[in-house]
């Protein structure tokens, strides 16, 4: 579980982060919505890391994180996937060589037991005959899917991904949805993902928290979004005529 | 005020640089790709310039030379002289800013900006050591020997002037050469390599470290890091001739 807890987060004035707190559970693929802008990336940051908040904590499985050392850092970012928007995969090395990474790093394991390791994360992503190409020569679904290969390439027991399907074609995205949801429950890993994507919520979420200007402002599971009166909550969501007419119809 | 606050920054950045990398192993290859990168993809540029200027600098002086009372074999000891001196340290060291160190900063511009850098600091490595220290060591390991051969390939090409040409005797091209020849130039040379060596790959390393936003600003970073390379080889250039020749 991780746990949010009263986080700020500013940029010079520009307050992106107002008090938010929350928690995410194992096993459940929570979704953090909002507009872009709305400060879903810097929340993903905050809670990996890579931005420390201007006050408010955040525990891993009731280990504090933003204040702890270094040492302790690099522990929990062992059992921490992450999934950034464009893939960022290292252009420099192949699509095996991106998974092995972390486990070069991490693991005394013999080559052979790498080579283990790595196809079957490559397997389970759905990736075949591509190990020894690089980033650039594959098609941006195939990159999503070698960066969440490379996400659990450790086992990890929590897995963040930032907008996971932005910039892919509508069935290409569904499908890097149900696998994130899919390893979610089959690892009983604590997932959170970024997105403005409504399909995308309506086909895995298990939680959702909306962000609005800066606030923790709607949180609630998938049928709850159609029986709820927040205002900004249904402008986000129903935004697009297709959206208002489900909406019209399912009520 | 914002060179001050740049100051500060390259050198927190290089305490991050200069601590101890968690794998061994890894740090290992790595300082292998960047010796390969950095040191043995810039012989031919070293070689090719240096054989011409070797040339070129043997053939002006020689015609300038043209004083009957003037010895004919300072024209070999001058294009030694002036190849150890600061040809193949200090020229050639503003060369390699232009194609090291913009090669750097791209390279590190681009994975900042496709947050690969980021994606480095998740998985528990420390991203400046894992990146930047293999370039620094690998560019203070080749450079002399990069040095070394510039200094020889120039007397060469003076020397193919000599024989190709009658504008000085081969005979009195190498007693030049020889004549009144103190060592210590070319130690002053390997000196001066080595903090050229630090001052392009980890200035360069620098400005591709923060750079933000798109592919306009890695372009950007790729021009400071070349500019500030040559302003501060130049600077130190000054400061190790005083300290270490007068
Ligand atoms: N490194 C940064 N420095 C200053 N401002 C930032 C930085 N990162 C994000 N912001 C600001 O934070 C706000 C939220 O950005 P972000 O979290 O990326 O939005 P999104 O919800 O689209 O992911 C934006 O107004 C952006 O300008
Ligand atoms: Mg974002």
């Amino acid at each position: 579980m991780i746990e949010v807890v009263n986080v700020n987060k500013l940029f010079g004035d520009n307050h992106v982060l107002k008090d938010i707190s929350t928690s995410f559970e194992p096993g459940k693929v929570s979704m953090i919505i909002g507009r872009s802008g709305s400060g879903k990336t810097v929340l993903l940051k905050c809670i990996i890391g890579l931005l420390i908040p201007d006050s408010g904590e955040i525990y891993f499985d009731k280990r504090e994180f933003t204040k702890s050392n270094i040492k302790f850092k690099t522990q929990i970012r062992q059992e921490l996937g992450m999934v950034f928007q464009g893939g960022a995969l290292f252009t420099s090395s192949t699509v095996e060589e991106n998974v092995r990474f972390p486990l070069d790093l991490f693991t005394n394991w013999s080559k052979s037991e790498k080579q283990k390791r790595v196809d079957f994360c490559l397997e389970r992503v759905g990736i075949k005959n591509a190990n020894k190409l690089y980033p650039t020569e594959i098609s941006g679904g195939m990159q999503k899917r070698v960066a969440i290969a490379r996400a659990i390439v450790l086992n990890p027991k929590y897995l963040c991904c930032d907008e996971p399907n932005s910039g892919l074609d509508p069935q290409t995205a569904i499908l890097i949805d149900r696998l994130i949801s899919e390893i979610t429950k089959e690892y009983n890993i604590t997932t959170i993902v970024n997105t403005h994507d409504m399909n995308s919520v309506m086909e895995i979420a298990d939680s959702i928290n909306f962000i609005f200007q800066g606030n923790n402002w709607w949180q609630g599971t998938k049928d709850d979004i159609f029986n709820t009166d927040n205002k900004e909550l249904n402008d986000f969501v129903f935004a697009s005529e297709l959206c208002k007419k489900i909406k019209k119809e399912t009520t | 005020m914002v060179i001050i606050a740049n100051i500060g920054k390259y050198f927190f950045l290089m305490i991050q640089v200069f601590s101890r990398p968690v794998n061994k192993k890894i740090f290992f290859k790595r300082f292998l790709q960047e010796i390969e990168q950095i040191g043995l993809n810039s012989i031919w540029i070293v070689a090719i310039v240096s054989i011409f200027m070797g040339a070129v600098l043997t053939l002006q002086v020689a015609i300038n030379f043209e004083n009957p009372l003037i010895p004919r074999y300072l024209i070999g000891l001058s294009a030694r002289d002036t190849m150890i001196l600061e040809f193949s340290s200090t020229i050639i060291c503003l060369i390699l800013a232009g194609k090291v160190g913009s090669n750097i900063a791209s390279e590190i511009g681009t994975m900042k900006i496709t947050e690969q850098i980021d994606a480095l600091e998740i998985m528990g490595v420390n991203p400046a050591n894992y990146l930047i220290l293999p370039k620094i060591l690998a560019a203070l390991f080749t450079f002399p020997f990069l040095n070394l051969m510039s200094i020889i390939l120039g007397i060469v090409g003076g020397l193919l002037i000599a024989v190709f040409t009658d504008v000085v005797s081969v005979f009195n091209y190498i007693y030049g050469l020889r004549y009144l020849f103190v060592p210590f130039y070319v130690t002053y040379s390997l000196i001066k390599i080595c903090f050229f060596a630090v001052i392009i790959t980890s200035i360069s390393s620098f400005y591709g470290y923060y750079t933000e936003g798109g592919a306009l600003e890695v372009g950007k970073s790729s021009t400071k890091a070349v500019v500030y390379s040559i302003i501060m080889i130049l600077l130190f250039n000054l400061i190790l001739t005083q300290l270490l020749l007068t």
